[in-house]
């Protein structure tokens, strides 16, 4: 009776772990299966091995830091990273930051994004608003001062963007298939009104925003040749530390924790095992 | 259960099951306890500044819309600091006062690192109000400084205190003066 | 009463005055504690530990925390990047609710399992299914404080059933939301109660711990004490079996907190609360998914509506169980001597599984298909809600009645010794009468 249950308790602790991560990789495809329940099954995800993945995974800076150069250059156009501010990119930013030094980092705050916009700041002294570059304290300055702003100009509201690897089931590898799945639509699929676009992965294969990546959409500052995977590689990267800056420490820490816990769960064992020898 | 009435040897305790089984106790206290530690400590760290007051730890101010005898109030650290461009007349009557004198002893000298720039928190020694003296309309009290209306303190073009129940004079704050015309400070 | 051994004199002095020491003398060396507990029942200890973390990180949690709704969700995400360690603190608390649960819902079982609500434990466990309720109440309101999508959304779901009730539904809706839909009154209120009612479950835990020393744990035999061969004192057996489990349990805990933060977590809650835009799919944690799936699967029956039948099938699930010591007519407490009833325990343990799955889909969908024909959630939900009350209301009571149950041991010293307890140590007796 007892290796029974000690068994199913093993079991199902290996079990759970996987299907809980089986249940978050398929959250996608089932969605998808719910809008339009007599089409064709729905392709699973694609998965691929990034860099930060595993209990020892760390963010690849170099591909990051040209993650936010696609931002920067391409995606803030429209989506904001309201949660973001520019010192994060810095040495004193959470997680580190990504490899930028604090010079860097001020002159990329006092940079527009491609949308052109600097922060509202005031009221002065004489009770106006006014318009300043960036500082490394500010947030990411936003395309759009409000969402009813964004969807009077675009139609639809984009996302804010600090937390989607996060915020869609699949997180990097549906982020990178949707950058990646645009194509024609199949025969007999009707686009709806709007310039609605055909994607693979978006659930419900419509999505108001247009391809943003092709080849050499942006020269690399550090010469890496710009495909649209690359590009998509690149801004999922980012787009991840982004989400949790903080990652890397976590994983740093729990291996301390876990072996610590180990450890004193071995001493503790014995010293259980020592004491009830009388009682045994 | 031991017989206790033999002597044993000295190294007997090693192997003694009464022992070690004190040892395994101890050990797994210990680890319990570094373990109990070690789980406050991230508790009380998170108390501390958080990274987004830390970044408003230090600003930046710009020096060049500063005229001769204007005064600007920036804000730092949730404070105000005082930022004086003094003229030659208020430079002459800080260095013109015998040190000695003073209640808070110290030559303008130490308090600046630019003679024309005096850069002072603008809370007053005595019990936390923010001086007057910054715009020209205010009172500046008789020694050209600043003029507290809290108790009465008064302040001198170096912000000493001179008169009035503060303890010591306006707190100098860490600051460098950048190559760009501006002046960092904290 | 023994009075403390210490010679201290500071601690004879606070002792003669308020007697901690004495009390922690009792509870620990003298309190006699069966010899033969197993690991299920390291449980309640776990659960007691589990209780004081999540009261300690929240306090923490709650020091960086805005309660407004322009504000909430961007707080939670400072502490998880700006706060030294605030990721952790919120890591530990968000997983540490799902593990509260697991721990409670374990120790639940393990009390269904070994009779452990019977005669003369009754208000024991009724107690436990208070703190259960107290339990179920502090995490819906935690749950709304992110303001995500499913925060508001769930909040609104939930909340919205009361106007189930006739008549007064809707008023009672408008007075709890504070409002005329989930909004800052909302929230508030939420954050109000869910820092006050993790410590009056600290109070009935505090109950909950003196009626169990009333009559001290029952065992994996399910038979009373006979004497001090019988037992042990709770200290240092039983303080470093549980520290053993606990070593145990956390490194589980640290193995989600730390590679699979938010594996029991929805992604949808990672979108700020949008009230003009409903998520494709609103689902609740997965501790409240057995509930979930009886509130949606219940028709309408006769002249009641399916949404209050729903609301009345969720409530007295729980209320069942305040009943269980008066519906289970056995006189044996462990199921190891019970065979009929040992397998029904199984069966309702799958059937909550189940029923937890269903409650994770739409209740529309196909789970499969049999010979072409769709088995929906729904179907699947109503058989698994049935067969759940089916067991409490009928077989409990019928199993009780008509089982024959195994001879039962002489004493616990008998079965755990190994050269017994006397002459007469071994052989079966007549069943005993409680």
């Amino acid at each position: 009776m007892r290796r029974l249950t000690l068994a199913l308790l093993g079991a199902a602790l290996v079990a759970f772990p996987v299907v809980a991560q089986q249940q978050q990789k398929q959250q996608a495809p089932e969605a998808a299966q719910q809008s339009s329940p007599q089409a064709e099954s729905e392709p699973t995800l694609p998965k691929h091995a990034w860099s930060f993945d595993g209990p020892f995974g760390t963010y690849d800076r170099a591909s990051v830091q040209r993650g936010f150069q696609i931002y920067s250059e391409v995606c803030s156009q429209c989506h904001s990273m309201n949660l973001l501010h520019y010192r994060d990119l810095g040495p004193n930013g959470p997680g580190g930051g990504v490899g930028y030094s604090e010079e860097e980092v001020k002159a990329i705050a006092a940079t527009p994004f491609i949308n052109g916009k600097q922060v509202t700041d005031g009221p002065n002294d004489q009770g106006e608003m006014f318009q300043r570059p960036g500082r490394p304290y500010d947030k990411f300055i936003s395309p759009f001062d409000n969402p009813e702003q964004a969807a009077a100009t675009y139609g639809a509201v984009p996302p804010d963007l600090s937390l989607i690897i996060k915020a869609r089931a699949g997180g990097p590898d549906y982020v990178y298939a949707l950058l990646t799945g645009y194509k024609d639509p199949p025969p007999g699929f009707k686009l709806g009104p709007g310039n609605m676009n055909y994607d693979e992965y978006f659930p419900g294969h419509q999505i108001a925003m247009p391809p943003p990546l092709t080849d050499d959409r942006v020269t690399y500052q550090d010469g890496t040749k710009a495909t649209i995977d690359q590009e998509a590689r690149d801004i999922t990267n980012f787009l991840a530390w982004a989400s949790e800056p903080t990652m890397e420490e976590r994983k740093r820490t729990g291996v301390k924790v876990l072996i610590f816990l180990l450890f004193m769960t071995g001493v503790l064992y014995a010293a259980k095992r020592k004491i009830w020898l009388d009682v045994h | 259960m031991a017989d206790t009435a033999q002597p044993r040897p000295m190294d007997a305790h090693i192997h003694d099951p009464a022992s070690r089984r004190d040892f395994l106790i101890i050990a797994a206290s210990t680890l319990t306890g570094i373990g109990a530690a070690i789980t406050v400590w991230p508790l009380i760290d998170s108390m501390e500044p958080a990274k987004d007051t830390l970044a408003l730890s230090t600003i930046e101010v710009d020096l060049a819309p500063v005229q001769l005898g204007q005064r600007l109030t920036v804000k730092w650290r949730g404070k105000p600091v005082f930022i004086d461009h003094r003229t030659p007349e208020e430079i002459k009557a800080a260095d013109s006062v015998d040190v000695a004198s003073l209640r808070d002893p110290q030559p303008d000298s130490a308090r600046v690192k630019k003679a024309e720039w005096l850069i002072l928190v603008g809370v007053c020694t005595h019990l936390g109000c923010v001086p007057l003296g910054q715009k020209s309309t205010d009172p500046r009290g008789d020694y050209g400084g600043w003029f507290c209306p809290c108790h009465g303190s008064q302040y001198d073009t170096s912000g000493r205190i001179r008169q009035g129940p503060a303890p010591k004079n306006l707190e100098v704050p860490a600051y460098e003066f950048a190559s760009d015309g501006k002046v960092k400070i904290g | 009463m023994a009075a403390p051994r210490s010679q201290s004199k500071i601690v004879r002095w606070i002792d003669h005055r308020l007697p901690v020491f004495t009390f922690m003398e009792h509870e620990l060396n003298e309190y006699p504690t069966p010899r033969n507990l197993s690991y299920w029942w390291n449980f309640g200890s776990l659960s007691g530990i589990m209780l004081v973390i999540m009261i300690v990180t929240g306090i923490f949690l709650a020091m960086q925390y805005t309660p407004h709704v322009n504000y909430a969700f961007d707080s939670v995400e400072r502490i998880m990047r700006d706060v030294n360690y605030g990721w952790l603190m919120r890591y530990l608390h968000m997983n540490g609710a799902s593990f509260f649960f697991i721990l409670v819902y374990i120790h639940l079982f393990r009390g269904l399992f070994y009779g452990s609500y019977k005669a003369p434990r009754e208000l024991l466990w009724m107690l436990g299914v208070v703190i259960l309720l107290l339990m179920m109440a502090t995490a819906f309101m935690g749950y709304v404080l992110p303001w995500g999508q499913m925060s508001f959304w769930g909040a609104t779901v939930i909340t919205n059933l009361f106007s189930a009730i006739p008549g007064v539904g809707q008023d009672i809706v408008t007075w709890l939301w504070g409002g005329f839909a989930v909004d800052n009154p909302t929230l508030n209120r939420f954050y109000s109660l869910h820092y006050l009612l993790p410590f009056i479950i600290v109070a009935v835990v505090g109950l909950h711990l003196i009626a169990l020393h009333q009559h001290g744990s029952g065992n994996p035999l399910g038979i009373d004490s006979k004497g001090p061969q019988d037992s042990i004192p709770f200290h240092p057996y039983y303080t470093v079996k549980d520290m053993f489990g606990l070593g145990v349990f956390l490194i589980v805990y640290a193995a989600f907190v730390f590679y699979m933060p938010n594996a029991l977590g929805d992604p949808q809650n990672y979108v700020q609360a949008n009230p003009l835009q409903t998520p494709p799919e609103i689902v609740p944690e997965w501790y409240f998914l057995p509930f979930y799936a009886m509130l949606r699967s219940v028709p309408d029956i006769l002249f009641v509506q399916a949404k209050l039948a729903g609301v009345i099938a969720m409530f007295s699930s729980i209320f069942v169980l305040f009943f269980l010591p008066w519906l289970d007519t056995s006189r044996v407490r462990s199921a190891h001597f019970r065979p009929v009833y040992k397998w029904v325990f199984w069966l309702l343990l799958l059937d909550v599984i189940m029923l937890g799955w269903v409650g994770a889909h739409r209740p529309d969908l196909p789970a499969f298909h049999i010979f072409g024909h769709p088995i929906t959630y729904i179907s699947i939900g109503q058989i698994g809600t049935l067969y759940y009350f089916f067991h409490f209301l009928v077989l409990f009571p019928l199993i009780g009645w008509f089982e024959r149950p195994l001879p039962l041991p002489t004493s616990i010293a008998a079965t755990v010794m190994p050269k017994g307890g006397g002459p007469l140590a071994g052989a079966a007796r007549p069943m005993e009468k409680h």
